[in-house]
């Protein structure tokens, strides 16, 4: 055993060296712990809690997200729905309209065509009624003359007889066809 | 007399005439030769055998907290597992828990007194080391000076000057005529008794455990060789040591956390108006 040492052995009374060696020891400890350890624990830690926190706000963040997109496409959709009946309806209208127009159209045509029709006959009638009229005219009194003979040769009686005898077919043929604007225009 | 008896007296006989018998440990046992020693500035240096030991511990426990904060990542691996733990206990257990909301900016001190604490009183117990840094005053003091500087400055700071020994020496809710009495127990507490139960509490627990541990080893070591019936001793000597050995690891853990469980509450009553 050393008693050299020992001879300023009161152990609660330390020398001033030993003091500063383990002030330098512990201040050495402290600074590396203070400026690395520490931090360096900590930034573990506030990562740590910013994943868990962090996993939870961007799960929430792309589920918002998500909602507004679909609320977005659902705005999207009925906007699109609503275009469609819109130009639907746009469309029937339209069809309705031309269908509309093609009916008078065909209307007025056909009314066109019967009108020409009709004009047609009504001019044929007359020229064949006014032919018919001369050739029953010559006829009658050929055949007259041929039954009568020279009789009635007399000009002024014969066209009398003639007129009467048209005037009676005319009278008799009217009732009998029954159409007023024929007879009107065979006057 | 029995012949162990007889070894007893023995033993008791060597210790005054200091011849074969039985050599008890003593105070020199913590004043190794010096390694080297120099004076600086008029003051005398001596690195022994404890100042290596004490750096040894330090530089060991730095590697340790180094390697394990190094790459501290979200996931940690065992060792920064090991660090993290170690530095949760200080920051949440006393930096949160015992000095309050204000307690955080505290972590950092109080985890180095904790480690530095931890791993010097760890040597007591490490093969060929076998002796605390800690079992001598001149570290415990020195931790006990900065704890007392720092939470007297934090009080200062926190509450002013006036009120903050105000409070210290007249206690709120204390009846006048108790003030007698009352104030100067305060005031050598608060100024005197802290530190000093602070500091002596942590060395003397390490420079009786090394006592007692070295009692016994030497004991068993002496029994075996002294060559008598009494050589039936040793294994319970050595029994001892072994369980002193044990005992000496819940010390070493036990006296680092009530160090600085001591100092948050202190910290905590400087922080805080007294209540």
């Amino acid at each position: 055993m050393n008693i050299l040492a020992a001879e300023s052995a009161n152990p609660l009374l330390p020398p001033v060296g030993e003091i500063i060696v383990g002030l330098i020891t512990f201040a050495i400890l402290a600074f590396v712990v203070i400026k690395f350890v520490v931090p360096s624990f900590e930034k573990a830690f506030v990562a740590r809690r910013e994943a868990i926190e962090g996993g939870l706000e961007r799960a929430e963040a792309a589920q918002a997200e998500a909602k507004a997109a679909l609320e977005q496409y659902r705005a999207q959709l009925a906007e699109a729905r609503g275009e469609a009946a819109q130009i639907r309806d746009a469309a029937r209208a339209e069809g309705q309209q031309i269908l509309e127009e093609l009916r008078t159209q065909a209307q007025e045509e056909s009314a066109r065509i019967v009108a020409r029709g009709e004009e047609q006959l009504t001019a044929q009638r007359q020229q064949i009624v006014h032919e018919l009229r001369g050739q029953i005219g010559t006829l009658a009194v050929d055949l007259a003359g041929r039954v009568v003979g020279e009789s009635l040769a007399d000009d002024a009686r014969r066209s009398g007889t003639v007129d009467r005898f048209l005037a009676e077919l005319d009278g008799m043929a009217a009732p009998g066809d029954g159409r007023g604007a024929v007879a009107e225009s065979n006057r | 007399m029995t012949s162990s008896a007889s070894a007893l007296g023995s033993v008791l006989a060597a210790e005054g005439s200091g011849g074969d018998g039985f050599h008890a440990p003593t105070i020199a046992e913590f004043y190794p030769e010096p390694i080297a020693e120099f004076s600086l500035l008029g003051v005398d240096f001596a690195i022994t055998r404890i100042t290596i030991i004490s750096w040894i511990a330090t530089a060991a426990i730095l590697a340790f907290l180094v390697l394990a904060s190094r790459k501290a990542s979200i996931v940690p691996s065992r060792l920064q597992f090991l660090g993290e733990s170690g530095y949760s206990l200080v920051r949440d257990g006393m930096a949160r828990d015992v000095i309050g909301p204000k307690g955080l900016p505290f972590a950092p001190f109080l985890a180095s007194l904790f480690f530095f604490i931890l791993a010097n009183n760890a040597m007591s117990i490490i093969p060929f080391a076998q002796i605390s840094p800690m079992s001598k005053f001149a570290l415990p003091l020195v931790l006990a000076v900065l704890v007392w500087i720092l939470y007297n400055w934090v009080g200062i700071r926190e509450q002013g000057a006036g009120k903050y020994f105000k409070d210290a020496a007249i206690p709120p809710g204390v009846p006048i005529g108790a003030l007698i009495l009352v104030t100067p127990i305060e005031l050598l507490q608060v100024f005197v008794i802290r530190p000093f139960t602070l500091a002596v509490r942590l060395f003397a627990n390490m420079f009786a455990g090394h006592m007692l541990l070295v009692v016994f080893s030497l004991g068993t070591v002496y029994l075996l060789q002294v060559g008598n019936f009494s050589m039936i001793f040793s294994p319970f000597a050595f029994a001892m040591a072994l369980a002193m050995t044990f005992f000496e690891v819940l010390v070493i853990v036990l006296q680092a956390y009530v160090f600085t469980v001591l100092t948050a509450t202190y910290l905590n009553g400087a922080v805080e108006p007294a209540h």
